[in-house]
């Protein structure tokens, strides 16, 4: 019973970690329609920041400048910040989806640094020296993991609480006039690249805090933590959710990592010994499978966004119509 | 009007299917005569011509032309039923060579070598710059080529959106002139969208009014162009019912 | 340095011919593809099936070409793995990125592509197995083409860069010289104009996909030639063949060129100053840099 609890606590807390990474996503392609292909270079240097900031000092690699635990979080979230904000002021007042590949690029180099640069990184050995805050209180037992729970929990809500806020403020209004309409958007004297940059940043910086909980909890991160399949489950997290709905992109999240738990489990258990080693390329092709399978045929997710100013499907003629008007 | 080539009836058209521009608009145009359509901004007479070019959806009415009828053709079937159209703007690929814009415009036609000698005996200019790219030629030089290109199907009806916009006045002239000529002399039909009420007038044979989506009123042209009503419909005036 | 030189313009060769199509496909359908290097493994796989196959049926075959450790065999199957390819790139557009598409949502379809990739991908890890292939076992010397700097250049690395040159000299007449190379150009500047000129737009889609899925046929496989077949290659290459595209301009068949040698040079030179480590970086290195300096690309217009 015991077991059974303390893993529905271990299970939830990293849900609900990962459920504030999809709501910094949502900010991002649900309420401003931008395409971030390198969640995980987010994630990654929010966690990353936080454990060598926080950290005690190492002989192997940078970093360990033992901070306090809040002023290391926030060091992570803003490093996150910091490497969107690069990106953003050179992609998003070019073409869309360039945004989609100079993300995509920055994860890809991300993971690549975490991997090479030992002196920075501490490489594939990951980042190692961080104490997790008010262990020597709270110990190392299931009382730690539920206080754990509860301040992640309270992390989630208080990001839940800000989005909410925020798509209802004349700020979100404005991100979605800019994502339904550009144009219109600039004729009526908004300047839709500024309020693209804010919004990217500050979806990014949410990932960012995702990540450092993410590393808090275990304590540590290497490079296996910041692999690519990260991003692509965050965002059939998203997807499935309902781009949007913040309630929607929580619920999404805990279906998505449940079903994802469970079938790696599930291969474990019952497939066969041969096929133990395919179980990852099973379960990425699931994933891949639940992507392509909610746009074809349910793109508004199982909770679609209730706040909608214009339906997609008033763009249904577009190829044919587009250049002119 | 004795058996027109070009019959639109009662026809609803948008960009977006819930969201009519146009509303039952009605018209015909005559064999080998320039038939225009003016009328203020937003009247709809952009979108009357894009939906007969089959560039947008139209939600109700007909389109005939001879006995075929043409309603929601896809676009690139238009020259198989001997309709071409040059739009407003953007009506030339300017990273292509003149020749290879001629070139693709001829490429489903019989004779293209010797269709092209034609043109260019149309158009010496159009021969002299052959090599260059389109993008480089004058706005008058542009819609030349664009109507030279048009011609290359060899149509019955030629649908024109605002040929003259953007050109000087001059050249704006040249253009129209032009229109008018192959009517008389090719015996091609010509639906022409016009801001430049006075010089359309001038040489059209008909004239349709459309304003806020709807027929307002018609008739020859040269006595269109003393009718008063004109001028109210352009200065936002007091509307006519439709009939 | 001269040597890191010659690798990279072998390098090149493949790069190129992986981003003349995804700098079709991205101008033309208007979304940055990221299951086209995905393309490249099919190809690399398939003629890997098929040359398995020519071996059996027709023994005499699997004979070298010359010096190359390239057999008939082979030379068969790249040109069977083309057509393979390019009906796959035509099987997904119908199956998957029509439908997106025809919702009108641009950036729903890059997205599609991400999905599209880690399914092709992971596809293929589960029929061929994890770990990497071989087109040949047989080991094929270099020649020292100068000890002096020390230059050494395999016969397949001579044949790979002449064919890709010889592919992309065949694309240049075709777009410069045919009606139907026009009408594809055509479709890239202003898809209703074309229409209006009776072009079939559904017809010049299909042919993109085809071209894109034939020339990252032959990448593939000169990729496995240089190198070795795995299911991830796909994954390793997607963003030095967007680097290309970026850096030559999105839409400029000649700046994917130019591109992809480009950035095949650069990141192999890089090995002289960076751990080796580093060179999956390269390639986002240079996006950012023309993004900071010619954020159009070399050859590339504006157009948002």
């Amino acid at each position: 019973m015991i077991g059974v609890i303390s893993y529905l606590v271990f299970f939830t807390t990293v849900a609900a970690i990962l459920s504030i990474a999809v709501l910094g996503l949502n900010l991002q392609w649900g309420n401003t329609g931008l395409f971030n292909g390198g969640v995980v270079a987010s994630f990654g240097a929010g966690a990353y920041g936080t454990l060598i900031l926080g950290g005690a000092p190492q002989e192997s690699h940078f970093g360990g400048f033992g901070l306090a635990y809040p002023l290391a979080l926030l060091g992570g979230m803003i490093f996150a910040g910091l490497l969107a904000w690069v990106v953003g002021v050179l992609t998003l007042r070019l073409r869309h989806d360039y945004l989609a590949i100079a993300t995509f690029g920055v994860a890809v180099a991300f993971e690549n640094v975490a991997r090479n640069a030992i002196w920075l990184t501490g490489g594939a050995q990951g980042v190692r020296g961080f104490e997790r805050p008010l262990r020597a209180e709270l110990g190392d037992g299931f009382l730690y993991n539920l206080i754990f729970l509860v301040a992640v929990l309270i992390a989630l809500w208080l990001v839940f609480l800000f989005l909410q806020r925020l798509t209802v403020s004349p700020f979100g209004r404005m991100l979605r006039a800019i994502r339904e309409d550009e144009t219109a958007a600039r004729s009526l004297g908004k300047a839709p690249d500024r309020v693209r940059l804010t919004a990217f940043v500050t979806g990014s910086v949410i990932m960012g805090l995702s990540g450092g909980l993410y590393g808090t909890f275990y304590a540590f991160i290497s490079p296996q933590d910041v692999l690519p399949i990260l991003t692509f489950q965050i965002w059939a997290m998203l997807i499935v959710g309902g781009a949007g709905n913040n309630a929607g992109a929580i619920f999404g999240t805990f279906l998505i990592w449940g079903a994802w738990t469970f079938s790696g489990w599930a291969l474990a258990r019952f497939a066969p010994i041969e096929a133990q080693l395919y179980t990852g390329s099973i379960q990425f092709v699931l994933i891949g499978f639940v992507i392509v399978g909610m746009l074809l045929w349910r793109p508004q997710g199982l909770f679609p966004e209730r706040l909608v100013v214009s339906q997609p499907g008033a763009n249904r003629d577009k190829p044919q119509a587009e250049g002119l008007t | 009007m004795p058996d027109p080539l070009l019959v639109v009836s009662d026809l609803t058209a948008g960009y977006v299917p819930d969201l009519p521009i146009l509303k039952t608009v009605s018209l015909s145009a005559g064999r080998a005569q320039l038939t225009a359509i003016i009328g203020p901004n937003g009247a709809g007479k952009s979108t009357l011509i894009k939906a007969v070019a089959g560039l947008l959806p139209v939600s109700s009415g007909q389109i005939l032309l001879g006995d075929d009828t043409i309603t929601g053709i896809r676009p690139d079937q238009m020259a198989r039923f001997g309709i071409a159209y040059v739009p407003q703007s953007d009506n030339v690929f300017r990273s292509l060579t003149i020749r290879q814009n001629l070139d693709l415009a001829l490429r489903a036609t019989k004779d293209p070598a010797a269709r092209l000698a034609a043109i260019f005996e149309q158009f010496p200019p159009l021969a002299d710059k052959q090599a260059e790219k389109a993008g480089t030629l004058s706005g008058g030089q542009r819609q030349f080529l664009a109507v030279a290109m048009a011609l290359a199907v060899n149509p019955r009806l030629i649908l024109m959106d605002e040929p003259s916009a953007g050109l000087s006045p001059r050249a704006a002239e040249e253009v129209l002139d032009h229109a008018k000529a192959l009517t008389t002399e090719a015996g091609v039909t010509i639906l022409l969208v016009e801001q430049n009420v006075k010089q359309a007038l001038r040489r059209a044979d008909h004239c349709y009014v459309l304003a806020e989506g709807r027929n307002q009123i018609d008739g020859p042209a040269d006595a269109l162009l003393k009718d008063p009503a004109l001028g109210r419909i352009y200065l936002g005036g007091e509307r006519r019912v439709p009939a | 340095m001269i040597q890191h030189l010659v690798d990279g313009i072998l390098v090149g060769s493949f790069l190129s011919l992986g981003a003349i199509g995804l700098t079709m496909v991205m101008h033309i359908l208007r979304f940055a593809n990221f299951s086209h290097a995905e393309l490249l493994s099919i190809g690399a796989y398939s003629a890997l099936v098929f040359d398995k196959v020519f071996q059996v049926l027709l023994p005499f075959s699997a004979a070298k070409i010359g010096p190359l450790s390239m057999t008939w065999a082979l030379a068969l199957s790249v040109v069977l793995a083309m057509a393979f390819t390019g009906a796959s790139a035509m099987l997904m557009d119908r199956l998957v990125f029509k439908r997106v598409r025809a919702r009108g949502d641009e950036l729903s379809m890059v997205f599609a592509s991400f999905g599209m990739a880690l399914i092709v991908r992971n596809v293929i890890g589960l029929v061929f197995g994890l770990s990497s292939q071989l087109y040949s076992k047989d080991i094929v010397f270099a020649m020292v083409i100068s000890r002096d700097p020390l230059l050494l250049v395999k016969p397949d690395q001579i044949f790979v860069f002449g064919a890709a040159l010889l592919l992309m000299l065949g694309l240049h007449l075709l777009l410069s010289r045919t009606t139907f190379g026009f009408a594809l150009r055509a479709v890239a500047e202003n898809p209703v104009l074309a229409q209006v000129h009776g072009v079939n737009l559904q017809r010049m889609i299909t042919a993109v996909w085809v071209i894109g899925g034939s020339l990252g046929a032959v990448a593939g496989v000169f990729y496995g030639l240089s190198y070795q077949i795995t299911p991830v290659m796909g994954r390793d290459l997607v963003l030095p063949i967007f680097a290309a595209t970026i850096v030559g301009g999105l839409g400029s068949v000649y700046g994917a060129v130019f591109g992809g040698f480009l950035v095949g040079i650069a990141s192999n030179l890089a090995l002289v100053i960076l751990p080796s480590g580093y060179s999956p970086s390269v390639p986002f290195l240079m996006i950012l840099a023309v993004l900071v300096l010619r954020p159009y690309g070399l050859f590339g217009e504006a157009r948002p």
